[in-house]
């Protein structure tokens, strides 16, 4: 999981270096999110920090042989992963309802679409896979057919879409926040 | 992965109260008036910092074999490193635009 993490982090840099990429060759980058969208980002990442402290106790709980408490713990972690990914889902919504596309936005700049899209859908897909993945390992704990090194291997994967989290939300958001 | 000791709660907290800390400076951060350039080194930092966080306490790395620590993350800062030689590429882009127009 350490090697699969380590080339994932590749991945998810060379996307945001992409993105640096872009924003520095462009004229002018928009700075749309206004105080409500750096609200919803903000919990957002409470949320995710708050699942990752879920999945340390889960592991803490699954090494110690206590089985519900790993399943619930694991349960919560999945839980906050999908209140994640309800948040966002709606801030998508929300930028689609202003007009953003991949290729076109009302603000210039087309390729804020794309780059934006690009960061953000990667890590919600990763967030997705995680719940499934924490569901799955969840199930088969509480059966006795995973052990516990599973739950470790799983909470190292949630930490570190909780990880690249801490990069996209002041990248993305932050350094595009409507400040006037 | 076997390993004699993990964090406990109280670390396991101070971690997430630390973490939660540095998120809502950042959120302030953003709100300051500050260049962009600045802006970014100051997030840039806080983000690393509490990247290391994550990794040392959460995925519990640095209660691990010292050669794990060793066998991933130099080989990963320098591939990091590489990757910023397109940055001088991005900023001719932006110079040539400044001259077409």
């Amino acid at each position: 999981m350490w090697l699969f993490i380590v080339s994932d982090a590749i991945t998810f840099s060379a996307v945001i270096f992409a993105y640096g990429y872009l924003r520095l060759a462009a004229a002018a980058w928009p700075r749309p999110f206004e105080a409500p969208s750096i609200a919803n980002a903000a919990v957002m990442t409470f949320v995710l920090l708050s699942s990752s402290v879920a999945m340390v106790l889960a592991v803490r709980a699954s090494s110690l042989g206590k089985v519900s408490g790993a399943v619930g713990w694991l349960v919560a972690t999945a839980l906050g992963g999908v209140v994640f990914d309800i948040l966002h889902i709606h801030e998508w919504l929300g930028l689609i309802g202003e007009g953003v596309r991949p290729f076109h936005n009302p603000w210039g700049t087309p390729m804020f679409g794309a780059a934006f899209f690009t960061m953000t859908g990667l890590h919600m897909l990763h967030v997705t896979i995680g719940v499934v993945y924490l569901l799955v390992i969840a199930v088969g704990f509480g059966r006795k057919k995973f052990s516990a090194a599973d739950v470790e291997v799983s909470g190292l994967y949630w930490h570190f879409v909780d990880l690249v989290w801490m990069f996209i939300f002041p990248l993305v958001y932050l350094l595009s926040a409507k400040t006037t | 992965m076997e390993h004699a000791e993990t964090a406990g709660n109280k670390i396991v907290f101070s971690v997430w109260f630390g973490l939660l800390g540095l998120t809502v400076l950042e959120v302030i951060l953003a709100y300051r008036q500050l260049p962009l350039e600045t802006m970014l080194s100051i997030l840039m930092v806080l983000s690393v910092i509490k990247a290391a966080l994550i990794i040392a306490y959460f995925m519990h790395l640095r209660y691990e074999q010292p050669s794990l620590f060793v066998t991933l993350i130099p080989a990963l800062v320098f591939i990091l490193i590489m990757m910023t030689v397109i940055f001088a590429d991005s900023s001719r882009l932006a110079h040539m635009r400044s001259l077409v127009q």
